[in-house]
């Protein structure tokens, strides 16, 4: 039995809110990964944004959550997850 | 203990909110501990229209619960009802309901203000202030933090 090397791409959605959803202006982008992990997402963002927008988003305090729940550094995704960039929140 | 968390655009009625709390833990609450939180109308000594408050549906509920999961391993509660409001509100609207029972006074009162605290810098919401000079978002502020930082 021979087993063929496939290549599927990886396919997540990427929220953003509040001061973020403004400065990018789209609420939602649905994303094909070249690489299934956030620094795939941040350069799929890198080409699809301005320079003006990719630095709001990758400013400090901006939060990265996969599937709602943050995370730091890099993580693998998977086709169907959900990742969201938040900025600094404030309720109450 | 029990626990309700709700996130709604519609105003609450505390009165309603407080008979229900009192029910639930009839005879064993002796203290029933409520905030209210409202819209005012001036910040930084500019008129404030109004205030818009976005949330991520889902986790700000699980950030919320997590708050109230911290308080009720610190102090013995019998209930809690945290109930905040998204979307457009005006000035002197009621935006958040904290509501904590336990058996003596001292654990409701601190529990409570424990809890709004947290909500302060950890539960998920953004609010934007339409203001007569400006829009803005509005960040924790420092000394928001240090009150979280001081539990």
């Amino acid at each position: 039995m021979t087993t063929t090397a496939t290549s599927v791409t990886t396919r997540v959605c990427v929220r953003f809110f509040a001061s973020l959803r403004e400065a990018v202006d789209r609420e939602v982008v649905e994303l094909a990964l070249d690489e299934s992990s956030i620094v795939g997402v941040r350069a799929k963002l890198a080409e699809l944004l301005t320079n003006a927008q990719f630095e709001a988003i990758d400013a400090p305090g901006v939060q990265v959550c996969v599937n709602q729940t943050i995370v730091r550094g890099d993580v693998r995704l998977e086709t169907g997850d959900e990742v969201a960039f938040l900025p600094p929140v404030t309720g109450g | 203990m029990h626990a309700e968390i709700r996130i709604q655009t519609d105003d609450f009625d505390m009165g309603h909110e407080w008979a229900a709390c009192r029910k639930r833990c009839a005879g064993s609450a002796g203290a029933v501990v409520a905030f209210g939180g409202l819209v005012r109308d001036r910040a930084q000594d500019d008129s404030v229209r109004g205030l818009y408050l976005e949330h991520y549906p889902g986790m700000t509920e699980s950030s919320i619960r997590k708050i109230v999961d911290q308080a009720a391993t610190r102090w013995n509660l019998f209930d809690v009802v945290v109930i905040h409001r998204v979307g457009q509100l005006a000035p002197e609207d009621q935006i958040v309901l904290v509501l904590v029972a336990s058996g003596h006074r001292a654990n409701a009162f601190t529990a409570c203000e424990f809890i709004m605290d947290y909500l302060k810098t950890d539960a998920v919401f953004w609010k934007k202030e339409a203001r007569d000079g400006s829009d803005g978002w509005i960040q924790a502020t420092a000394e928001d933090r240090q009150r979280r930082q001081s539990w």
